[in-house]
């Protein structure tokens, strides 16, 4: 009798174990963290920070006002890269997005200042033309079943094309300026090109924590004066992004159109719906990019924004998607650009010819694909 | 005998000028193994497409638990029950296990009023459904890629299965495998068959077909060639039945009798 009750409770405390295959391999804990697909773009960007730390430390790059600088210009590359990043995973490409920026930017311009409108209604209508296009591109892909690749390079020189002409033939100039004025006291203006937490940088710079203006206008100015939205809407970007992608529902069926459509399609999943509703979330980041830029600068300019697709899709390679589809990460896209705009800014401060920018991103892009191609054939089982 | 669950009458297929299926007509009841032969080009495919809804028949009805349907998409027939299993569109590779296995049947679980993919659960169905069939996968998101041909097909059926599959189209599922795979995928089929499910198996291997049919209806140029019960026919019977006749017997004895 206790034999048994002896056996039972022996049984009871070993849960039944799976017989283990003998040919898996067994993984530690440690390499399974370790391969992942932002894998690439962590090791890029920790080998990036580290290279700048030891040139251009005492150029003041790591100073606040450094940091912000490549803190711009990262989050306006993440910007692109996170509507990038959720339409390649979804099995599609948009050439257009440079020409798209150009296109938002001129817009608000011509709505607010050349037409008079309110900047609020300039901005929301923009918005809406853009992702228009966006699901435009969408439609024309899924319709003719063409490639993205062809349809987005058409809309690469429409738009391009549309925005010089309607800036040409209504104020006869290719650059729109006054913007700044007319978006002064607007509700919406703000939310693209304000800045938050002024008060607390601006008590900072009393407190000598950090630098202030010692002369000119300024005075007594902290040098950073806040977090500018840019860098707010580009954090949000890539919450939002990955929560989409890895804690929803919706990312099942990115991951899946882009994996296999047809499978996907087989099982239900509303493919088409999928593929337009990215194109029209790569044109609203497009749109948040320009009318952050225009709010930035008080202008807009016909060639804004140009080659900025291609940034878009190294990001997004260099942060582990797969160019094909149905595989990556937004925080992989997310380092991705990071290293970009570090790479572009340490540059200028290390004292570097610029024209080694491209030598440098074009060694960084080619380490780091090779290096996630090898994760991914691990994680896949192609290796 | 039982009430079929699904019963096609008289399918006619056509696309443009080509006649696909020129009146075919099977019903399959619950917990039985139904085999469709046929050589390649005689309509199986066109045949279960028009049952899982992703072609429309031409002419013909369908009937399905003894009320009459249409399928518009793929999705229709998904929801009354009827669940295909591809061949090669069965999974996507670059996917997790889990993740594949609730494609388009996402768990969501809410907090704070957002929905949430239920991982958790997913995960767990997953590992207990995948058990139940006899795989043990080292973890939920293993991706599909690093799984062998015949567990991914065992991943679909058991998926179609758990989903409440009435009816089960296998297309093909051992035509890609090997000897021991082919028998898992078989010895999973008569576990689906047990439950009351009523599977459709395509096949144009007929050892694969005596091995769990029940039934057999052979298909050749788009027309029915006859139903047959298991152990009214003989395997060389349905094998010359496929092959459209007297022709392969020729062929077989300047083969040795290997095929």
């Amino acid at each position: 009798m206790t034999q048994t009750a002896e056996a039972a409770e022996a049984e009871a405390a070993e849960p039944e174990q799976p017989p283990v295959d003998e040919r898996v391999k067994e993984r530690s804990k440690f390499h399974q963290a370790l391969i992942r697909p932002e894998l690439g773009g962590i090791a890029g960007t920790i080998l990036v920070f580290f290279f700048f730390f030891l040139t251009a430390r005492d150029s003041g790059m790591f100073s606040p006002s450094g940091v912000l600088n490549w803190s711009i210009v990262s989050a306006q590359f993440i910007i692109i890269a996170v509507g990038a990043c959720l339409l390649m995973i979804a099995g599609e490409f948009d050439l257009s997005v440079g020409s798209m920026i150009g296109f938002a930017g001129m817009s608000i311009a011509l709505l607010s200042v050349s037409l008079g409108w309110p900047v609020w209604l300039a901005i929301i209508v923009t918005f809406i033309l853009c992702m228009g296009v966006g699901a435009l591109n969408g439609w024309l892909v899924i319709k003719t079943g063409l490639p993205s690749f062809i349809v987005t390079l058409a809309f690469l020189f429409i738009l391009r094309g549309l925005t010089i002409f309607a800036a040409i033939t209504t104020t006869n100039k290719t650059i729109v300026g006054g913007i700044r004025d007319v978006a002064e006291g607007d509700w919406l203006a703000p939310i693209f090109g304000g800045k938050i937490f002024t008060g607390f940088f601006q008590w900072m710079g009393d407190a000598g924590w950090i630098e202030t203006f010692e002369r000119g206008t300024r005075k007594g100015q902290p040098v950073v004066e806040g977090i500018p939205m840019l860098i707010v809407w580009a954090l949000v970007l890539v919450i939002f992004g990955h929560w989409l992608l890895t804690k929803t529902k919706f990312g099942n069926w990115i991951f899946a159109s882009g994996g296999d459509a047809r499978s996907a399609d087989y099982v239900g999943v509303p493919v088409n719906r999928v593929k337009i509703l990215m194109f029209m979330f790569t044109a609203f980041c497009a749109c948040v990019f320009a009318t952050a830029q225009v709010m930035e600068f008080g202008s807009a300019g016909a060639d804004r924004g140009l080659l900025k697709e291609f940034e878009a899709i190294i990001s997004v390679v260099i942060g582990g998607a797969l160019l094909t589809g149905g595989y990556g990460s937004v925080i992989g896209a997310a380092l991705g650009a990071i290293i970009f705009g570090v790479v572009q800014q340490g540059l200028f401060f290390a004292g570097v010819e610029s024209s080694l920018f491209r030598v440098f991103l074009g060694v960084i892009l080619l380490l780091a694909v090779i290096l996630n191609t090898y994760i991914r054939r691990m994680i896949t089982g192609e290796k | 005998m039982a009430e079929p669950i699904i019963d096609m009458r008289n399918i006619e297929k056509h696309f443009g000028s080509v006649i696909a299926l020129a009146g075919v007509s099977v019903d399959v009841i619950p917990g039985e193994c139904h085999c469709l032969l046929g050589d390649n080009g005689a309509g199986k495919s066109t045949f279960i497409k028009t049952m899982s809804g992703v072609h429309k028949p031409s002419a013909g009805e369908i009937f399905f638990e003894g009320k009459p349907m249409n399928f518009d998409s793929p999705r229709d027939s998904i929801d009354a029950g009827i669940a295909t299993v591809y061949q090669d569109l069965a999974m996507i590779p670059l996917m997790s296990v889990a993740r594949n296995f609730f494609m388009g049947n996402e768990p969501t679980r809410k907090i704070a009023g957002i929905s949430f993919f239920d991982h958790q659960k997913a995960n767990d169905v997953t590992m207990a459904e995948m058990k139940k069939m006899g795989i043990n996968l080292r973890s939920p998101d293993q991706a599909v890629g690093t799984l062998s041909g015949g567990e991914r097909q065992t991943v679909a059926i058991a998926r179609a299965v758990h989903f409440g599959a009435k009816v089960l189209i296998l297309d093909e599922p051992t035509s890609a495998l090997g000897v021991r795979q082919t028998a898992n995928v078989l010895a999973t089929v008569d576990k689906v068959r047990s439950q009351g499910i009523g599977v459709v198996l395509i096949t144009h291997n007929v050892r694969h077909a005596m091995a769990v049919g029940d039934r057999f209806t052979v298909l050749d140029r788009g027309k029915t060639l006859g139903t047959a019960n298991r152990g009214e026919i003989t395997p060389e019977e349905l094998q010359d039945l496929m092959a459209g006749g007297q022709k392969l017997a020729t062929l077989e004895g300047s083969l040795g009798g290997t095929v």
